[in-house]
């Protein structure tokens, strides 16, 4: 009872410093190595700022920006992520949805299916994109030693060095790694929907497709809407993959945003620049995130 | 008797059999990868990867001759050191924001959710100029400090949310019994939290041990993680997929060996998280 012993207005501070107290850890080491570095990488967009001169360090204002908006390969990474978004993340939400509704039934080995299917969310990104390079690979690789068994293609295609395939081939890869989280979250709401409001359909006559339609997905609309947010904004800004994988090549081929950023700064140095399109596609990110933030915000209250 | 063998052949036509091929999708790589490192260099491009006349010679090597072993410790010290940075500073910031109720107290818990909503590249550019100015580059430290970035606002949401679960009758009544309200964390609340303490540092683990593109930027010469290992294979020894492969099962066994082990929890934690949220 120590604290409550104490006079009213001691008890008062206390519990109002401690709490600060317990929290100031957290927070002062994430200032330290998080909000401080961001501001770092706001400021730098403003300058000139190449790693290999580092004596020069000029305020230009926004001409990084403007010269972004006026760089061709900026519109073609835009564009490259707008697609790499669009087909992967619709492509996950599907095979982590059938995937989820099929382990939701009972079938014997259910929890070793469950165990198994998460396995490419637990590795390395880099072994991810070395083993579908090797998959990928045109000489030896499996992919096109079976299409070509079957018959489906004639030759051998270079999926990663052709620049009309490269893109679509990470997405495939991307869609790999990624399906399993849909699966789980999906999985966990479909659980929480009670199986009388099934059986109760199913005494009322209702076919299959109705139940999934008026049962399921209802039951299931806040965790898809939750987790494809969430998504979205890991897979706009995952770039390890597409750099293990092609580097953004072949030409610009595979160039997103992020990875343009990326490889600006680290193979021209050019971190004025490089900060610029960070902070452009945070930005541009930032419409989601607050999206995101309402919704679990309002959870919180 | 016929209705239930109906039943059964239904069951695996509508359920085992698309389990089976989803499963196939999504092992066949890593199964892929492992044939392909157990075959011999020489057999690769004429008969193919198989595991006909299997043998180790690939993994011989990577720690003979590509001196994985080290790679492997690099790996470790990173990754043990974000999990001990991260607990330490989360557990009681968690603790602040499952018992205690102040002003700024939801924005202050929503400001760690979105640092890991940033994009790495905003974070990346200025750790390296940062980490250079203090002379840290390619050192551990400066891997553990940029580990952290993704570690400390992760933990704090995963502890925070096993701690909500934890009533607080608990404490209140370990404080009538002469406790502090400190003496009440460490005495009642931390062991009971160890179960999640273990979860959220397993989960801080594997994500350090996988990272890489902090690991490529902020170190690389005499500090390489196992992910940079891997990727430089390919440059030093023209392709040689049998020992890259060797390689990738290696610096995946450890992530997938944890995460199988604790799968189950930590799933229901990540979850319960996004499922409320």
């Amino acid at each position: 009872m120590t604290d409550t012993a104490q006079s009213p207005g001691g008890f008062a501070l206390g519990r109002r410093i401690l709490p600060l107290a317990l929290l100031s850890p957290a927070v002062i080491v994430t200032l330290a190595i998080v909000f401080f570095p961001m501001a770092q990488t706001a400021w730098m967009s403003l300058h000139e700022y190449i790693l290999f001169r580092p004596n020069d360090f000029d305020f230009i204002g926004l001409e990084n920006f403007m010269a972004a908006l006026a760089d061709e390969v900026f519109w073609i990474s835009l564009w490259h992520t707008v697609i790499w978004i669009f087909l992967t993340i619709p492509a996950q939400l599907l095979l982590g949805l059938v995937t989820a509704l099929i382990l939701n039934q009972n079938f014997p080995w259910r929890p070793i299916a469950r165990a198994l299917i998460i396995i490419p969310w637990a590795l390395p990104s880099v072994v991810i994109a070395l083993m579908w390079v090797w998959m990928y690979d045109s000489n030896y690789g499996i992919i096109n030693d079976t299409l070509l068994r079957l018959d489906i293609i004639n030759a051998a295609v270079p999926w990663l060095a052709n620049p009309d395939t490269a893109l679509y081939a990470i997405i495939l890869t991307l869609t790999w790694q990624g399906f399993p989280f849909f699966a789980v979250m999906i999985l966990a709401a479909l659980q929480s929907i009670p199986k009388s409001y099934y059986e109760a359909a199913a005494i009322d006559g209702a076919s299959r497709w109705n139940q999934f339609r008026h049962i399921t997905l209802p039951g299931i609309s806040g965790v898809l809407v939750t987790a494809v947010l969430l998504r979205t904004i890991w897979v706009a800004n995952s770039i390890d993959v597409i750099y293990v994988m092609t580097g953004g090549g072949p030409g610009y081929a595979t160039y997103t945003l992020p990875l343009y950023a990326f490889v600006k700064a680290r193979a021209n140095l050019d971190f004025g620049y490089g900060s610029a399109l960070a902070v452009m596609f945070t930005l541009m990110l930032m419409g989601l995130v607050v999206v995101y933030l309402t919704r679990v915000g309002k959870a919180l209250r | 008797m016929m209705v239930a063998k109906r039943s059964v052949v239904r069951r695996i036509l509508t359920v085992d059999l698309p389990m089976l091929a989803i499963l196939a999708f999504t092992l066949g790589p890593y199964l892929w990868m492992f044939i392909t490192s157990i075959t011999q260099e020489s057999r690769l491009f004429t008969t193919g990867p198989s595991v006909i006349g299997a043998t180790l010679d690939n993994y011989r090597q990577l720690f003979e001759k590509v001196g994985f072993l080290s790679n492997m410790l690099d790996s470790l010290i990173i990754a043990g050191g974000t999990v001990v940075v991260g607990l330490t500073v989360s557990v009681t910031a968690a603790y602040a924001f499952s018992r205690f109720s102040f002003p700024g107290r939801r924005a202050l818990l929503l400001q760690f959710l979105v640092i890991n909503m940033f994009p790495i590249v905003l974070l990346i550019l200025p750790l390296f100029v940062l980490m250079r100015v203090l002379g840290l580059l390619d050192t551990h430290l400066a891997l553990i400090i940029a580990n952290s970035t993704i570690a400390i606002p992760f933990s704090v949401w995963m502890m925070t949310s096993y701690m909500n679960g934890i009533p607080r009758s608990l404490d209140e009544a370990a404080m009538t019994d002469g406790c502090t309200r400190l003496g009440a964390l460490v005495r009642v609340v931390l062991p009971l939290c160890v179960p999640g303490i273990i979860a959220t540092g397993i989960y801080i683990f594997i994500t350090a041990w996988n990272e890489y593109l902090y690991a490529l930027t902020l170190g690389g010469r005499s500090v390489r993680p196992i992910t940079v290992a891997v990727q430089t294979l390919i440059g030093e020894y023209e392709i040689r997929w049998g020992l890259l492969t060797a390689g990738g099962i290696v610096g995946a066994m450890p992530a997938t060996v944890l995460f199988l082990i604790v799968q189950r929890r930590l799933i229901s934690g990540l979850t319960q998280g996004a499922v409320k949220g």
